[in-house]
C-alpha cells in the first residue's frame, strides 16, 4: 500500500560545530519539529557525521530490507563478504514502541574493500560506490541507506521526529553535523529509500524543490556513469555532487556556480577574468545547470554547505553563534533551538554557505545576503 | 509548355475594378498578364501561373484572385492529380520533374505530435516579462570535465577549450548559396544574422570579398563537393566551417546551378568562368571512408588554426545515427541533421519526395546514440529541416538539438510563397532568381529588419514556453525529454522518440 500525500512542502534543517564537537540530535529534532506544517509525514530523515569514531576507518554500510525480506539479506550479505572485509554488523537498535509506517530491515555493516586482482587499481571509493549501485539497482528489497565512513543516514516513512524516536537518534548518538529533512521527493510514492537524505559515501543532500532541469542533468549524469533510478530530482543533486566535488575534485564555490551559476547579464558585467571563468562553466557544465525552485543542504566529512537556486525561489536562512552553523528553511527553526544567535542572514541565490571545520568560511556569504 | 496538360491555377481579374495601370503585367515573371493597348483589355495566359500570388497582392485594386483551377481530372485515389500530370510532362519530354521548396507530401509531422510541459503550484513557472530568460546558446565541442586552478583569487581554467561559436538564440540561417538566392537575398540573411547575434550560412557558393570583413563573424562557410570559392581567405572569413556531405531535400544528390544563374558577379564568387553551370557532385571525390573524411576535418582545422569549430552536415538518411557516431569520431564539432522537409532550390522531385526520413526521428536516434556512446559532449547537434515556429524550435532541444536551421521560414519572412518554382530563376519575390529587374524587389534593408523580427518574435515565444516549464535557460531543455509528450503516436514511434505518451 502506497500512502496517501496530502500537503506538499519540504522543510530542511543543518546545524554543524566548527570545531568538531560532537553533540546529540536535540537541535536537529526541535527545529524540524518546529516545521511540522512543512511536512506530511511520508517521509523524514537524518544525517550524522562523526557517528562512529572508533570504526572511523571503516565504510559505515546502513542497508535497508525491504518487507524484512530475509532472503534479500542473505543475499547482501553473500555479496559483501564476497567483496568486503565485514569487522563487524548488527541490527540498527529501534524502539518497538513508536508506531511507524511498514518499517523495513535496517543493518548496519563495517566493512573494508576487498578487492579481487582485476579491481586492485580501483580507488576504495569507486569500488565502494559501485557495489553500492550494484546493490540499489540489481538486488530486489535492498536498498543502501548510506555508505560513508563515520558517519550514517536515518530515514523512513513518518514525520522525522518519529524517524528520531523510531530509531532513538536523540539518546543513542551524537555527531558535529546534524542536517534532516521532513518530506519524501516530490512525485515519487513514499518507501522508506526515498527519504531524505540521498547518499553516495560520505555525500549526503537534502533538498527541497522541483529541479526542471531533471532530464537534462540525467542525461549528463549518465554519460558519466551515474543511472538514477529513484526518479527523483533529489538524486541528480546527489550524483552531480559527487562527480564534481569528489570524482572531479572542484570546490563547493564552483561548484555551486555550475548548479545555479549568475544571470548572463551579470557576466558581461564582470571583469575579464571572472567573464571567462563564469562562461566556460556555463558552457562547460551547462547540462548541470539545476534550474527550477530549490534549497539544498550538502554535507561531506568536515562541510556543510547550504545553496539555493539562481533566483532564489526558495530561500535558505543561515544563521551563526559562536561555533555553531545552523541552514534552515525558516529562520523560526533556528531561532526555536537557539534563541540568543549572534548572526542570521538569507543568502542571495547560487551564493554558497560553507562551514567548515575550524574556519568561519560561512561569514563569506554574509555580504552577499540581503 | 506542355501540350493537353490541365492548368493548375486559375486567374480571375474583377474587370470592373481593374484600372488597367498594369501592374499585374509587370509584377509576374511568367507573363501571364498581358495589356492590349488597342482593346484597353487584360488578357490572362493562366496555364503558365504558378501561383506565386505576387500580381494578386501587388494590384492596387485588389481586381485580382488566383487560385486552384476547378477544372479537375475524374476522381481517382491512386492516380491523383500530381502524378498525372507529372507523367504527362515526362511522355512529352524524357526528363527529369524538377521542383523547388520542401516537401509538400502529408508524411508525419512529428512536432504536431508532441506537446511540451507546463508547471503548476509545487514548481511555479517563471515570468518571463519579470524575470530574466537566458536563449545564449554554444556550439562546438566541449571538454567532459575542466581543470580548474584554485590558487589565485579567481579560480583559473587550466583545461584546453575547443573553439565555439556563440548564439544569442538557438536559431540559425540555414545554407543558402549566393547563385541559388540573389544578392540581396543573402546580404540580408547575412545582415539580420549580424544584427540579431546568430549565424548565417554561406552554402555552397562562396562568399563575396566585400561582404568578407564586415559579416565574418556571423558566416558559417560551406565547404562542399564542388569547392566552389573555398580558399584560404575563405575559410578563414567565417565563425565556423560546414563540410556539406548531404542535404534533407535531396540526399544523395549534388547540386546544380544552371549557367544562365551565373552571372559575373557569382561567377567571381564561386571563381568559376561566367555562365557556365556549377555541378557539384554529391559525393567529395576525396571523402570514401569515415578516415578520408577526419583527413578534410582536420585539414580545415590546420588551415584555420585549430581556431574555428567544424560542422559536417549530412541528410537524415536510414542509418543517420551510426554515420553521425562515425562523424563525431572523425573529429568533427557539429553534426547537422538535415530531415526529409528540408527546402532547397531545385531538385529531382521524386527524390525530393521519396528520399530521407523525417528530421525528429533522425534527431533523436542521433542524440541517444551519442549518448550511448559517451560521446554527445564531444559535439553540437544542429536540426534542419522544415522549422516552421518557435514550438518547433524548442520541441528539437527537447529532443536532444543544440539549436536548429531555417531556410524556408526565413524565406518565407522575405516573402516566398512557397510556389516551388525556384529552380526557373523567376522568383516573383527577388529571392531566388539573378535576374536584376526581380532582384530589385527585394531591399536589404527592410528584408533584414523582416529576419531580425522574425527571430526576435521566436525568441519571445520561445522564453514564454521555457518560463511556463518552470525554467529560465535554454541549456535546461537541451535533451529533456520528460517535457514532451506524445499524441497519437504508436509505442515504435514514442520508442524512436524517446518520448512517453501523454497522460503518463
Ligand atoms: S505567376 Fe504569380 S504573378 Fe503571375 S499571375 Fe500567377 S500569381 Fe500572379
Ligand atoms: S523562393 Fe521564390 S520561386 Fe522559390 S518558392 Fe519561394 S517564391 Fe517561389
Amino acid at each position: 500500500m502506497i500512502p496517501e500525500k496530502d500537503i506538499d512542502n519540504c522543510g530542511l534543517f543543518g546545524v554543524m560545530d566548527t570545531s568538531g564537537r560532537r553533540f546529540g540530535g536535540e537541535m536537529a529534532v526541535n527545529a524540524i519539529k518546529n516545521m511540522k506544517v512543512r511536512g506530511n509525514g511520508l517521509g523524514g530523515g537524518f544525517a550524522i557525521y562523526g557517528l562512529y569514531p572508533e570504526y572511523k576507518d571503516y565504510y559505515a554500510l546502513h542497508i535497508m530490507y525491504q518487507d524484512k525480506n530475509m532472503s534479500a539479506k542473505r543475499k547482501t550479505e553473500e555479496l559483501l563478504t564476497e567483496n568486503f572485509y565485514v569487522v563487524y554488523d548488527e541490527e540498527i537498535p529501534t524502539n518497538p514502541e513508536i508506531n511507524v509506517f511498514s518499517p523495513p530491515l535496517v543493518w548496519r555493516y563495517f566493512v573494508k574493500p576487498q578487492k579481487k586482482s582485476e579491481e586492485a587499481h580501483m580507488l576504495d571509493d569507486e569500488y565502494v560506490v559501485s557495489k553500492v549501485m550494484h546493490m540499489n539497482t540489481e538486488v530486489e528489497d535492498v536498498y543502501v541507506f548510506s555508505s560513508g565512513k563515520n558517519m550514517g543516514v536515518f530515514k523512513g516513512v513518518g514525520f522525522p521526529e518519529e524517524i528520531a524516536d523510531y530509531f532513538m537518534l536523540e539518546k543513542l548518538y551524537e555527531g558535529y553535523i546534524w542536517t534532516v529533512h521532513s518530506r519524501f521527493p516530490t512525485n515519487t510514492p513514499g518507501w522508506w529509500g526515498g527519504a531524505h537524505p540521498f547518499s553516495m559515501l560520505d555525500w549526503t543532500v537534502v533538498h527541497n524543490g522541483e529541479i526542471s532541469s531533471y532530464g537534462t542533468n540525467r542525461r549528463f549524469l549518465e554519460l558519466h556513469d551515474f543511472y538514477c533510478t529513484l526518479h527523483t530530482d533529489t538524486e541528480v543533486m546527489a550524483y552531480a555532487v559527487d562527480l564534481l566535488m569528489r570524482r572531479q575534485g572542484l570546490p563547493i564555490e564552483v561548484v555551486s556556480k555550475i548548479f545555479a551559476p549568475p544571470m548572463w547579464n551579470a557576466i558581461e558585467r564582470m571583469n575579464k577574468e571572472e567573464k571567462e571563468l563564469y562562461t566556460t562553466l556555463r558552457m562547460v557544465y551547462a547540462p548541470l545547470l539545476m534550474n527550477g525552485p530549490f534549497t539544498v543542504v550538502i554535507a561531506h566529512h568536515n562541510e556543510m554547505i547550504g545553496i539555493t537556486d539562481r533566483i532564489r525561489l526558495r530561500p535558505i536562512t543561515a544563521g551563526a553563534k559562536g561555533n555553531l552553523v545552523f541552514l534552515s528553511s525558516e529562520e523560526m527553526a533556528i531561532r526555536r533551538v537557539c534563541p540568543d544567535l549572534e548572526l542570521t542572514w538569507t543568502p542571495a541565490g547560487g551564493e554558497p554557505v560553507v562551514a567548515r571545520l575550524n574556519t568561519e568560511d560561512h561569514l563569506k556569504s554574509l555580504n552577499k545576503s540581503i | 509548355m506542355y501540350s493537353h496538360l490541365l492548368s493548375e491555377f486559375t486567374v480571375q481579374r474583377m474587370d470592373d475594378r481593374c484600372i488597367r495601370c498594369q501592374v499585374c503585367e509587370r509584377q509576374c515573371p511568367n507573363e501571364v498578364h498581358e495589356y492590349d493597348k488597342e482593346l484597353d483589355r487584360m488578357f490572362t495566359y493562366e496555364e503558365k501561373c504558378v501561383g506565386c500570388q505576387r500580381c494578386v497582392v501587388m494590384c492596387p485594386a485588389k481586381a485580382l484572385f488566383v487560385r486552384s483551377h476547378p477544372s479537375e481530372y475524374r476522381m481517382n485515389a491512386s492516380w491523383t492529380r500530381d502524378k498525372f500530370q507529372n507523367l504527362k510532362k515526362q511522355a512529352e519530354t524524357g526528363g527529369v520533374v524538377l521542383t523547388g521548396s520542401g516537401n509538400d507530401k502529408p508524411y508525419r509531422i512529428y512536432w504536431d505530435h508532441m506537446v511540451l510541459n507546463a508547471s503548476q503550484v509545487t514548481n511555479p513557472s517563471i515570468d518571463p516579462l519579470r524575470e530574466p530568460m537566458e536563449l545564449k546558446t554554444f556550439i562546438g565541442r566541449k571538454p567532459d570535465t575542466l581543470k580548474i586552478n584554485m590558487d589565485g583569487d579567481v579560480p583559473k581554467v587550466e583545461s584546453e577549450l575547443h573553439p565555439n561559436i556563440t548564439l544569442k538564440s538557438p536559431v540559425l540561417f540555414s545554407a543558402m548559396s549566393y547563385g541559388a538566392i540573389s544578392y540581396r537575398a543573402y546580404k540580408s540573411l547575412a545582415m539580420a544574422a549580424k544584427e540579431f547575434g546568430v549565424m548565417f550560412n554561406t552554402g555552397e557558393g562562396g562568399l563575396p570579398v566585400e561582404m568578407r570583413k564586415d559579416y565574418a563573424s556571423n558566416a558559417i562557410v560551406q565547404c562542399a563537393s564542388g569547392r566552389f570559392g573555398v580558399d584560404q581567405d575563405y575559410l578563414n572569413s567565417a565563425a565556423m566551417i560546414e563540410i556539406k556531405i548531404g542535404q534533407g531535400a535531396k540526399p544523395g544528390i549534388g547540386g546544380h546551378l544552371p549557367g544562365e544563374k551565373v552571372a559575373q558577379h557569382v561567377a567571381q564568387t564561386r571563381m568559376i568562368p561566367q555562365g557556365t553551370d556549377a555541378l557539384s557532385p554529391a559525393p567529395q571525390h576525396d571523402i570514401y571512408s569515415i578516415e578520408d573524411l577526419s583527413m578534410l576535418i582536420y585539414a580545415l582545422k590546420e588551415a584555420t588554426n585549430y581556431e574555428k569549430p567544424v560542422s559536417v552536415k549530412i541528410a537524415a538518411v536510414h542509418n543517420v545515427a551510426a554515420i553521425a557516431s562515425g562523424i563525431v569520431r572523425a573529429g568533427a564539432d557539429v553534426v547537422a541533421i538535415d530531415g526529409i522537409r528540408g527546402g532547397t532550390g531545385a531538385a529531382p522531385l521524386a527524390t525530393r519526395d521519396n528520399v530521407g526520413i523525417p528530421l525528429e526521428l533522425a534527431l533523436a536516434s542521433v542524440d541517444r546514440r551519442l549518448r550511448e556512446e559517451g560521446i554527445r559532449s564531444k559535439c553540437s547537434i544542429l536540426a534542419a529541416g522544415g522549422f516552421r515556429c518557435s514550438a518547433d524550435v524548442l520541441k528539437a532541444i527537447a529532443l536532444g538539438a543544440d539549436a536548429v536551421y531555417i531556410g524556408t521560414a526565413a524565406l518565407v519572412a522575405m516573402g516566398c510563397t512557397l510556389c516551388q518554382k525556384c529552380y526557373t530563376g523567376k522568383c516573383a519575390w527577388g529571392i531566388c532568381t539573378q535576374n536584376p529587374y526581380l532582384v530589385k524587389r527585394l531591399n536589404p534593408e527592410i528584408t533584414s529588419q523582416r529576419l531580425v523580427n522574425l527571430l526576435k518574435a521566436w525568441s519571445h515565444e520561445l522564453k514564454e514556453m521555457l518560463g511556463g516549464m518552470g525554467i529560465n535557460a535554454i541549456e535546461s531543455i537541451r535533451g529533456n525529454r520528460e517535457h514532451l509528450r506524445g499524441i497519437s503516436l504508436e509505442e515504435w514511434e514514442l520508442n524512436v522518440l524517446g518520448v512517453k505518451g501523454a497522460g503518463e
